[in-house]
C-alpha cells in the first residue's frame, strides 16, 4: 500500500470515504425505490441500491457475501422484478396514483420506527472490536459445509419448491398450457 | 475537515443505523405503495437491511469464536437464498392475480370484501 492512511485534505481514511459514499448512494437509491412514481425507474434504483450494498459488504470484510449479492440480487432478483414489471405494466395502471391513501400515516409510523431503531442502537453497549474481522472464502466454506450443513440442504429443498411453485403459479390454468 | 467521521467504516453503530434506515425505508414502501411489485421490492430492501445488520455484527462484535464472521456470512447467504425463493413465488403470485384481475394495484384486489 503506497497510499497514505488518511486522505490529506479530508482527514478521512479511504475506507471511510468509500463507506460514506456507498451509504449515501444506497439511502438515496432506496428512497427512490419507494418514492419514484415510475415503477421501471424504481426498479433501476433498486439495482443501484443493491450494488452500493455490495460495496458496503466488501468494506465490512465479507467479500463472499458481496459476490453473492451481485450474483443473486443484481443478477437474478432484479431481472425477475423487471420482467414482472414489464408483464404487468399497462395503461390501466395509473402512474400518478402510486401511493395508497394511508401514505401519510405510513410515513409517520416509519419515521418513528427509524428513530426507535437508531435510539436503541446508540444506547446499547455492544461488545465492539476495533479491527474488521474478515470472513474469507475458506472460512465461510468451512463453516457453511460443516456447521451449517442442515440449513444449506434445507435451503436447496426450499429453492426447488420455490421453482416448482413459481412455474405452477405463473402457468396458465387451461390445458393448452401443456402444448407449450 | 471531516475528521470526526474518521474510522466510521469500522464503527458497528454506523452499519446498524444504516441498516435501520434501510429497513424503515422498505417498511414505508411496503405500507404506502399501491403496486404489488413495488411492495415486493420494498420487502427486498428490508431483507437487505437485515443482511447488512448480520454482516456488521459478524465483522465488528468481538467474541471468543474465531469463525464468528464466517458464520455471519453463512447466515447472510442463507437469507439471500430464502429471499430469492420469496421473490420467485411472490412475483408468480402477482402475475397469476394480474392475469385474472388485469391490474397490479393491491387496493383493487377486493374480491373478499364484496
Amino acid at each position: 500500500m503506497t497510499q497514505p492512511d488518511t486522505i490529506p485534505l479530508l482527514g478521512l481514511g479511504w475506507n471511510d470515504l468509500l463507506f460514506l459514499a456507498f451509504a449515501a448512494v444506497m439511502v438515496v437509491a432506496a428512497l427512490a425505490v419507494v418514492l419514484q412514481r415510475d415503477i421501471i425507474r424504481a426498479g433501476g434504483a433498486m439495482i443501484i441500491a443493491f450494488a452500493a450494498l455490495a460495496g458496503l459488504y466488501v468494506i465490512a470484510g465479507t467479500p463472499v457475501v458481496a459476490g453473492a449479492q451481485v450474483l443473486v440480487y443484481i443478477g437474478a432478483i432484479s431481472v425477475l422484478v423487471l420482467f414482472a414489471i414489464m408483464l404487468t405494466q399497462t395503461k390501466a395502471a395509473p402512474r400518478a396514483l402510486a401511493f395508497q391513501t394511508q401514505a401519510v400515516p405510513a410515513a409517520i409510523a416509519t419515521v418513528i420506527l427509524a428513530l426507535l431503531i437508531v435510539a436503541s442502537v446508540l444506547t446499547t453497549d455492544w461488545p465492539k472490536q476495533v479491527a474488521t474481522q474478515v470472513a474469507d472464502a475458506r472460512s465461510v466454506a468451512t463453516t457453511l459445509f460443516g456447521q451449517f450443513t442442515l440449513p444449506f440442504e434445507v435451503v436447496s429443498v426450499l429453492l426447488l419448491a420455490a421453482v416448482v411453485g413459481g412455474v405452477f403459479l405463473a402457468k396458465r390454468e387451461r390445458d393448452r398450457g401443456e402444448a407449450d | 475537515m471531516l475528521s470526526a467521521l474518521n474510522l466510521i467504516s469500522q464503527n458497528l453503530n454506523a452499519y446498524l443505523v444504516l441498516s435501520g434506515l434501510l429497513f424503515s425505508i422498505g417498511a414505508f414502501g411496503f405500507l404506502a405503495r399501491r403496486n404489488a411489485i413495488s411492495m415486493l421490492m420494498s420487502i427486498e430492501l428490508m431483507l437487505n437491511a437485515v443482511n447488512l445488520a448480520f454482516v456488521a455484527f459478524g465483522a465488528f462484535v468481538s467474541t471468543a469464536d474465531p469463525s464468528h464472521a464466517a458464520q455471519a456470512s453463512d447466515i447472510a447467504l442463507i437469507v439471500m437464498a430464502a429471499a430469492a425463493a420469496e421473490a420467485t413465488v411472490g412475483l408468480a403470485i402477482v402475475i397469476a392475480i394480474y392475469r385474472n384481475r388485469k391490474t397490479p394495484l393491491v387496493d383493487e384486489y377486493d374480491a373478499m370484501k364484496r
